[in-house]
């Protein structure tokens, strides 16, 4: 059963759109805001106001700053005696060669400890070596390898995956939903023609599709938004026609039928509010899953391109650097786990409140 | 039962061919495979000659009537990217690395999942029930490249217990299985929760408890037995998630499987070997479901099919 609040008779219900003003209120009135809140937090927020909030420029690093760690990571110091050429063979833990520390010596990552009395780097001589210079909070979360700030480009990147989300959620979504009210509403053919194509887009696996179809088209915004909303809409016709089974047994039905109501009207205005719970409960279980298909698909080359920072892009930027850098790929790494995490609790929370009865999906 | 299986099988074939045709319909959009097949500065005739040779002067419904043909016969077609060898013969150097990964995969869920679902269900409400839902729910918050890439740079990189990646001995195998059967033992982890404590609630348990049957028979024997049929319905989706899966991963691990295939196979726009690949993966997809299903009605006889 729907649990659906409704609408008191009264002023606003007798203005155009009124229904659905009313049932609104109600609605936001009976369930406290909170969930809400940690969306604007962990989404909404940081996207919106990406040019305020991140402190550099996305897109252009500083490239004397490049692969910086984290803040709060400090000088990596080694003590190396100077040789004259090394060994490659032998281990080169605590030797350096005569060119590099001269070098070194120059841009003042390098202080004698023994020897150096004349100023000038001879073999034999021990050094304090800054292998690699730690963070500054200049940049908190550290740089790439082309010297952006780490943290700006998560900020920008939640831009993509907002965008994506609720474009093809909206689109994937709306679909689902006119596809689902139809097959319940007109049977027959049409019916089973839908479900048919329901059953045969869910008996595939979706990244598969995913790729196949990013593929044949170009690599984008739009691509990908298109073909999340194609990857979406099964689900959605699926669970929307059950429910609109059941409501067209109620009596409402029958009455609009008989006072005249046309086919459009009745389906618009009498049953799709009442399918209004269930779209909103599972477009909110559907934003984690759209932001884990676009980041794999972004991973693996086939969704957004660069320069853009799409989380998924920018794990895959730092995938090489696993050994050198990890804090490239570990960042926006723990992005995309934060926000489908927080997406997938306000979900669940909002399932139980407004539509229990999905719990099995 | 014959007729349902019967029937399952007939919208499972429907389901094959359309898929055959979208992707053969899409993977010629994607661009002229002659393209692949040649060097940039190939004349005219060249092209044209290639074309005739690889039948794509063809219109595009009767090159999709050579292509089922041929595939009634066992005939995938040749790689263009591979240099004419036949797609069949790719799969089969790329199957057994698939096939090793998702059975230890799926060998490593129900070796957690099982233990660990029965166990969060006796300590229902308890810190263990909450530490399980916590760790179930960050689980499937992460994309599986995120939870491969987070495994490898621990235990690999930092830790050295394992390889980084590539195709070996066991220790190869860990991190990649890990990190394929994790979603699986989130969602098993669950359903064997919620189905042991319905059982755990029934009469014939508290007629056993109070006949004074060990908890421990009681829990494995009585419980677990029956709690474990819900779970299984959900390895039919298992075989999607593994195949789904098996593509991020053995990409991020560089296992050369079959997942690791298409992927090269789709930015090299080398449509013969998707399309096998793809057809493959959709086959045994609805396969193991209609499989299941039939399973299920064995398993528990107050299932009966139309």
């Amino acid at each position: 059963m729907a649990i659906v609040a409704l609408p008191k008779r009264g002023f606003i219900d007798s203005l155009p759109g009124g229904p659905a003003v009313t049932q609104g209120l109600a609605w936001a009135r009976r369930y406290p805001l909170l969930p809400g809140f940690v969306l604007l937090f962990v989404l909404v927020i940081p996207a919106i106001f990406a040019n305020q909030i991140a402190p550099h420029d996305h897109r252009i690093g500083d490239l004397d700053l490049v692969k910086r760690p984290p803040a709060w990571i400090g000088d990596k110091i080694a003590e190396q005696t100077v040789v004259q050429k090394q060994d490659r063979r032998v281990a080169r833990q605590g030797e350096i060669t005569l060119s590099s520390a001269t070098r070194r010596m120059k841009r003042g990552t390098a202080t004698f400890l023994e020897g150096g009395g004349d100023g000038t780097v001879d073999v034999g001589d021990k050094l304090r070596v800054v292998i690699r210079q730690g963070g500054t909070w200049t940049y908190p979360l550290g740089t790439d390898k082309q010297g952006r700030d780490i943290l700006s480009r998560i900020i920008h990147g939640s831009r993509v995956s907002l965008t994506v989300s609720v474009l093809a959620i909206a689109l994937g979504g709306g679909l689902g939903v006119i596809l689902g009210l139809l097959a319940a509403y007109k049977g027959g053919i049409t019916d089973t023609l839908i479900m048919r194509l329901v059953d045969i887009k869910l008996a595939f696996p979706s990244i598969l599709l995913a790729l196949v179809l990013v593929a044949a088209w170009k690599p984008g915004l739009l691509t990908v938004i298109i073909v999340i909303s194609v990857l979406l809409w099964a689900r959605y016709a699926r669970v929307v026609r059950g429910e609109a089974m059941a409501i067209m047994n109620r009596d409402f039905i029958d009455r609009a039928q008989v006072a005249g109501a046309s086919n459009f009207r009745i389906m618009a205005r009498h049953i799709f509010p009442n399918l209004m719970n269930t779209a909103v409960v599972l477009a909110t279980l559907e934003v984690g899953h759209v932001i884990i298909l676009e980041s794999t698909l972004s991973f693996l080359g086939a969704g957004i391109p660069r320069p853009t920072p799409a989380w998924g892009v920018m794990v895959a930027d730092g995938r090489e650097l696993i050994v050198a850098a990890w804090w490239i790929f570990f960042f926006p790494c723990v992005a995309i786990v934060l926000t489908v995490l927080s997406m997938n609790l306000l979900g669940d929370w909002l399932r139980d409140k407004l539509d229990p009865k999905l719990r099995n999906i | 039962m014959q007729r349902y299986i019967l029937r399952r099988s007939a919208q499972g074939l429907l389901a094959i061919i359309v898929i055959s045709m979208v992707v053969f319909a899409l993977a010629r959009v994607t661009g002229d495979p002659t393209q692949v097949l040649l060097p940039d500065e190939a004349s005219e005739e060249q092209i044209l000659q290639t074309q005739i040779e690889w039948g794509l002067d063809k219109p595009l419904h009767i090159q999709y009537f050579v292509y089922i043909k041929r595939l009634t016969r066992g005939d995938l077609g040749n790689s263009f990217k591979w240099a004419g060898v036949p797609a069949s013969e790719l799969i089969a150097e790329r199957l057994p690395a698939t096939v090793q990964l998702s059975a230890f995969a799926l060998l490593i869920s129900a070796a957690i999942a099982f233990p660990v679902g029965v166990l969060v269900a006796v300590k229902k409400d308890t810190g263990i029930d909450y530490a399980g839902k916590m760790v179930a729910i960050l689980g499937q918050s992460a994309p599986s490249f995120a939870l491969g890439l987070i495994l490898m740079w621990v235990f690999a990189v930092q830790l050295d217990w394992f390889p980084t990646s590539g195709r070996g001995g066991l220790s190869h195998m860990v991190l990649p299985g890990v990190a394929l059967g994790y979603y699986n033992v989130a969602a098993l982890m669950r359903l064997t929760r919620s189905s042991m404590l319905e059982v755990l609630d029934t009469e014939y348990v508290k007629l056993a408890r109070i006949k004074g049957v060990s908890e421990r028979r009681v829990i494995w024997k009585h419980c677990f037995r029956n709690a474990l049929i819900v779970p299984l319905t959900y390895f039919g989706l298992i075989g999607a998630v593994l195949i789904t899966g098996s593509v991020v991963t053995e990409t991020v691990f560089a296992w050369p499987g079959l997942g690791a295939l298409v992927i090269e196979a789709i930015l090299a726009r080398d449509f013969t070997v998707v399309q096998a690949v793809v057809l493959l993966f959709a086959f045994t997809f609805i396969l193991i479901n209609i499989l299941v299903d039939i399973l299920y009605a064995y398993i528990d006889p107050r299932i009966r099919y139309s």
